[in-house]
């Protein structure tokens, strides 16, 4: 507790608080009030984390900012949090995602703003406990707690097959989610009743089949978040379904949860299973970029092309993750952050012109950049930042992640190098189609340029692509003492020989 | 000031002219923009002069301008190498800017795009210019794609135009194969030499020639590997055989981007690059090889090319290609400063035979097809003489700067030992002779001989005629003359800049080959190895700028080179029937040029076909059939077959209840008893 008061907690709390007291304005007569109560929640809710980054000691790779409180002391639970150069980012960026949806939904959210405004907050709060839980059974509540404002999102304001979607999701994630309760529960015996991660890191698993069971347990619940092939089909199902703020947050968010549970809980409690096992976890993550990059190329479905592109991009991420070098993590864990940003675009961006023509198809485009220049223009940014131009932040992570595979193996890089090609390939033929040309319809005609808010909200998006393409130091900066730490863990095998 | 600041004034310089004129430049207005835009463009150019004067003084600079990340021991920098090399290219690169920048007042002027593309061309000049003033690999990577962006965006300019939007898309994904080589490149030389930077590199390069590249499943000597993955990239920015399929569709962006982009300058960043790796290539024999047959395919065969072309633009493209397969020859042959000679010269005549090509479309009203034109020198005397100055620099008329360029890639292939030098010697001796035949056929067809415009009678000509307003001329560039109506000469805003292109294509050649190839000016920023000594020998022949060009007149190029201009006059001034018989004859031989060797063809049936193809089958295969139809669906049918099987055991009846239990009852019974 630096500042005297538990940052962490109220890094937490603040925004479910505010989720609460806009439920709390009610019905839509009071739709303006909810929308400006959830703006100033969200904003305060992004300024209270900004501490969290200047006040970080970088030199260590200690647990920083930690609150320790009593929980349920019968079974040694705890309310536990604390940040390390890892989670801590991936708080802020949470935190930067909220006020950014809720302008984008300011208008185009008509009936039951309130729930709307409150879903996002209360998820926003949810998100930052997974990320900031030190206790394993309080990163559990969080982490089943953070589904269900997503299933209320997509199950409220989603498209016509929402149920499908939804239900499709549930099945994917339950059996996961239970498995990962079940090593959690083996991982406290084991441990001598502690539920603490950090502990968890420590406990002895000398046997490797053990190991291999607990990290399959985990990664039935990992996997399916990121989502690694072959579990990734929901993805873009939800997506399509998904209104746009929830799009926004799926890809920007909750799919950096589920990498973010490889690199808390597989990889420093399992080292050696995580060792042998990353041949296969190799394997799928070039199946994402490589499978997944040309599967997105003849998608109909501007949505679900972005969707299948994030499922190539997080598979850099995977691969970042187990090929155990600094350029490989690192480069993963910058390619999270940059997805963020570059996936919650893009987003935006179809958001936009879903908004105005009710349609994702891309054949219902074409000849955008006519009426829209500057939404064009932005598009193009996102689209390049998405094909991992240099200069944008879609580079930093793919180039760092390209050259660690290179190290640990060359065909690895050549691989996920096809990216290049690939990514360029579906984001710039769909721009093409959509934007470029001339008028296509009637729609298209109609169609009038972005206003102060969408340029608002585009503006500060851009602004963060380009500064952390040009400039990633502080990004990378503040995950060094942590990323290295990792690796010692990595690097130290709990099976004696 | 000190030195370092005016480093940076270089590239940012244009680059905030791209910005006000970009993100202001409908407060700013037409003219303000490019007045901001040339004058800062302006400014980069006079930095460089002065750089060029410190750096004659013998100062070579480099260092760091920022941190730009780091990860484990390895801190990734963007900084600058400022050597005679890197400030030569400075030098060319902001002036060509500046010359297409002035132009570009004239040929844009009724474009509604105008702002934009004073903000995309001066943005160009930022890429390139970081690109060429890196000094290490990931700034270099920066450059390579930031102007791949820039081609992208100009070649795509008219951004409504079906052929416009497929042949930016194709340059930049041709231009992506050549950099996922390039990539792959660096990665080894991160992985190998644990840093980046070009000197910490080079100066420990010499320590791996023997060593395998750490490629499993193949034995390649690592610098060999090294090498060709950079090359790789060369290929496709450069356009070098097979990569070269973008760069004549490239045409469909405005001709001042063609000139400032598809011919000075970014084509030949793949040249540049090699140069400035010298250190590298020297160490591998088998690259250099490599370097130099696929150098020769491409000048002689995209050669060929271009006397077939009709499309003005075309023309120059297909030059241009065949130019740049002579630098690469060059790099080849271990005479990187020949390479980088002939880039310099070829710099100016190209942009200068562009321009003056954009020239006779402005006075054509936007037709570009030759065979519609001649007769046009009386009309447009500057254009005129500018053009044959350049025509006459690219055939490597004596005394010329093309002459001094392209002699002496000859005569160094002549005296290379590779592999290959052989065959690569035939390719660039033939190929003065097609230079010499595509470019004085074109000379010919449009300024000499009968006036065969106004004549056209196309129907849609008459629709836009006095429709002038901006859409139509962004929409339709087969607009032409109506009949009777005469070509003018262009305003001053076009002619000046063939002017200021035309002094160097005549001069610089005769001025800058002994320095730069005999003397030392090279001598810090190129390394060539010992057993590599074409350089020297020639050395040992040259007696002065004037003595060569004497000489020349008794060597096999510059008798070659007459012959072509001589039989392009006779075949399309004095029997123009010859041509036509023979394209007859040969139909099948036209064709295959015609169809640019079917390049294209196999390219959009097999990549992106195939591409398309495999995309939907693992789509309706793998996800839709397999994943979705089979696991996912699948356990939910299964899991609600089971709770129907389940169901129709929940009757409700009691007696059926009872039966149950009494089954149950029983069958625990016998396994009892069996057990005991």
């Amino acid at each position: 507790m630096i500042f005297g008061y538990p940052l962490l907690s109220v890094v937490i709390w603040l925004p479910i608080l505010f989720g609460l007291l806009v439920l709390a304005t009610g019905n839509d007569r009071n739709a303006q009030m909810a929308r400006v109560i959830a703006l100033v929640g969200a904003v305060l809710s992004f300024l209270v984390t900004i501490p969290l980054y200047t006040g970080f000691d970088r030199l260590t790779s200690d647990m920083q900012f930690v609150v320790h409180d009593e929980w349920i002391t019968r079974f040694n639970i705890f309310y536990y949090l604390g940040v390390d150069g890892i989670s801590v980012l991936f708080i802020l960026l949470n935190a930067f995602f909220t006020p950014l949806v809720v302008i984008a939904g300011w208008k185009v959210i008509e009936k039951r703003v309130a729930q709307y405004m409150a879903a996002f907050l209360i998820m926003s709060g949810l998100v930052n406990g997974v990320f900031a839980a030190l206790d394993a059974v309080l990163f559990y509540v969080f982490w089943e707690a953070m589904l269900i404002p997503m299933f209320i999102i997509i199950g409220v304001w989603g498209g016509p097959n929402r149920v499908y979607a939804a239900v499709k999701f549930f099945l994917y994630t339950l059996m996961g989610s239970l498995l990962m309760l079940v090593a959690l529960l083996y991982l406290y015996m084991q441990s001598g009743g502690s539920f603490s991660i950090l502990d968890f890191h420590r406990t002895p698993l000398p046997s490797l089949t053990v190991q291999v069971l607990l990290f399959i347990a985990f990664f039935m619940a990992f996997s399916v978040k990121v989502p690694m092939f072959p579990v990734h089909t929901w993805l873009p199902d939800a997506h399509v379904e998904a209104p746009t703020g929830g799009s926004v947050v799926l890809a920007a968010i909750m799919l950096k949860v589920g990498a973010y549970g490889f690199i808390r809980f597989s990889m420093p409690i399992l080292p050696d299973a995580s060792h042998y096992l990353a041949p296969v976890m190799i394997a799928l993550s070039l199946i994402a970029v490589v499978y997944i990059g040309l599967v997105a190329l003849t998608q109909a479905d501007m949505k679900k092309l972005v969707a299948y592109s994030s499922i190539s991009h997080m598979g850099f991420v995977t691969l970042g993750f187990f090929i155990f070098n600094e350029y490989g993590i690192e480069g993963a864990l910058l390619q999270m952050i940059s997805h963020g940003f570059v996936a919650g675009a893009l987003f935006l961006c179809i958001g936009v012109l879903y908004d105005r023509v009710h349609s994702r198809q891309i054949v219902d485009y074409g000849g955008v950049a006519n009426k829209m220049p500057v939404f064009a223009a932005f598009f193009m940014l996102f689209a390049m930042a998405n094909s991992g131009l240099p200069g944008t932040s879609g580079f930093v992570g793919e180039f760092m992640v390209i050259m660690g595979a290179v190290k640990a193996n060359f065909w690895y890089a050549f691989a996920a190098a096809s990216t290049l090609i690939f990514g360029a390939a579906y984001t710039l033929w769909m721009y093409k189609r959509v934007i470029f040309g001339a008028v296509a319809n009637d729609h298209v005609a109609h169609l009038h340029d972005i206003g102060a808010r969408e340029t608002l909200v585009f503006a500060i998006l851009a602004v963060f692509v380009l500064v952390m393409g040009l400039y990633p130091l502080p990004f990378a900066d503040i995950m060094h003492a942590s990323v290295n730490d990792l690796l010692v863990h990595l690097n130290i095998s709990k099976i004696p020989n | 000031m000190d030195m370092q600041t005016l480093y940076l004034i270089v590239p940012l310089a244009p680059l905030v002219g791209a910005l006000a004129a970009g993100l202001f430049g409908k407060l700013l207005g037409r003219t303000w923009s490019h007045r901001i835009t040339i004058a800062l463009v302006g400014v980069s150019f006079a930095a460089s002069v002065a750089i060029f004067q410190d750096v004659m003084a013998g100062h070579v600079f480099n260092g760091t301008v920022y941190k730009w990340m780091s990860s484990g021991n390895t801190s990734f920098e963007v900084g600058f190498l400022i050597d005679r090399l890197t400030v030569m290219m400075m030098l060319v690169v902001t002036f060509v800017s500046m010359m297409v920048h002035i132009y570009t007042i004239g040929y844009m002027q009724e474009d509604p795009g105008y702002q934009r593309f004073f903000s995309y061309i001066s943005l160009f000049t930022f890429s390139m210019l970081m690109l060429v003033m890196a000094n290490n690999f990931m700034q270099l990577f920066f450059g390579w794609e930031a102007v791949g962006l820039v081609s992208y965006l100009l070649i795509g300019f008219w951004y409504t135009r079906p052929t416009a939007i497929y042949a930016n898309l194709k340059a930049f994904l041709v231009n992506r194969v050549g950099d996922f080589g390039f990539l792959l490149g660096i990665g080894l030389v991160l992985m190998v030499f644990g840093t980046l930077d070009y000197q910490s590199v080079f100066n420990s390069a010499h320590l791996y020639v023997d060593d395998i590249a750490p490629i499993p499943g193949l034995s390649v000597g690592l610098l060999t590997a090294i090498c060709i993955l950079l090359f790789i990239g060369a290929m496709g920015k450069s356009a070098q055989f097979p990569l070269h399929v973008w760069l004549p569709d490239s045409m469909e962006g405005p001709t001042p981007i063609s000139a400032l982009i598809h011919a000075a300058t970014m084509v030949t960043a793949g040249i540049f690059m090699v140069a400035r790796m010298s250190p590298l290539f020297e160490l591998s024999e088998t690259a250099l090889s490599f370097v130099m047959i696929i150098g020769a395919i491409t000048a002689l065969f995209m050669g060929f090319l271009g006397i077939i072309q009709n499309d003005i633009k075309r023309v120059v493209a297909y030059s241009t290609l065949s130019q740049l397969g002579y630098m690469t020859v060059a790099l080849g042959a271990s005479a990187y400063s020949v390479a980088v000679f002939h880039l310099m010269t070829h710099a100016f005549f190209k942009a200068l035979l562009f321009l003056a090509a954009g020239s006779v479309i402005i006075a054509m009203h936007h037709d570009q097809d030759i065979r519609n034109m001649g007769g046009l020198r009386k009309y447009m005397p500057i254009t005129w003489i500018t053009s044959l100055i350049g025509s006459l620099a690219l055939i490597g008329t004596p005394l010329f700067s093309g002459f001094y360029s392209k002699d002496s890639i000859i005569e160094a292939v002549a005296l290379s030992h590779l592999p290959g030098a052989g065959i690569t010697y035939v390719a660039v001796v033939l190929g003065v002779f097609v230079t010499a035949f595509y470019s004085f056929r074109m000379y010919f067809l449009v300024f000499h001989g009968e006036e065969r415009f106004g004549k056209a009678d196309d129907a849609h000509h008459h629709e836009h005629q006095g429709d002038h307003d901006d859409e139509e001329v962004a929409t339709d560039h087969h607009h032409g003359l109506a009949p009777g109506q005469k070509p003018h000469e262009t305003p001053w805003v076009v002619t000046l800049p063939l002017i200021m292109l035309a002094i160097p294509s005549v001069l610089i050649g005769f001025i800058t080959i002994e320095p730069m190839l005999f003397g030392d000016y090279f001598r810090e920023a190129i390394f060539i190895g010992e057993n590599h000594h074409a350089l020297t020998e020639m050395r040992e022949e040259f007696h002065g700028a004037f003595g060569m060009a004497l000489h020349s007149l008794m060597t096999l190029p510059f008798w070659l080179a007459l012959a072509g201009a001589g039989s392009a006059w006779f075949f399309y001034m004095k029997r123009p029937d010859i041509p036509a018989a023979i394209k007859h004859r040969l139909s099948l031989i036209y064709t295959v040029l015609e169809q640019k060797y079917y390049f294209d063809r196999f390219n959009d049936w097999f990549f992106a076909g195939g591409a398309r193809g495999a995309s939907r089958l693992l789509w309706k295969f793998g996800d839709v059939k397999l994943i979705d139809g089979f696991f996912v669906n699948g356990s939910a049918k299964v899991v609600g077959m089971f709770s129907g099987v389940l169901r129709g055991l929940q009757t409700g009846y009691v007696y059926h209840y009872a039966f149950w239990m009494i089954i149950g009852v029983s069958a625990l019974l016998t396994v009892r008893t069996w057990f005991e």
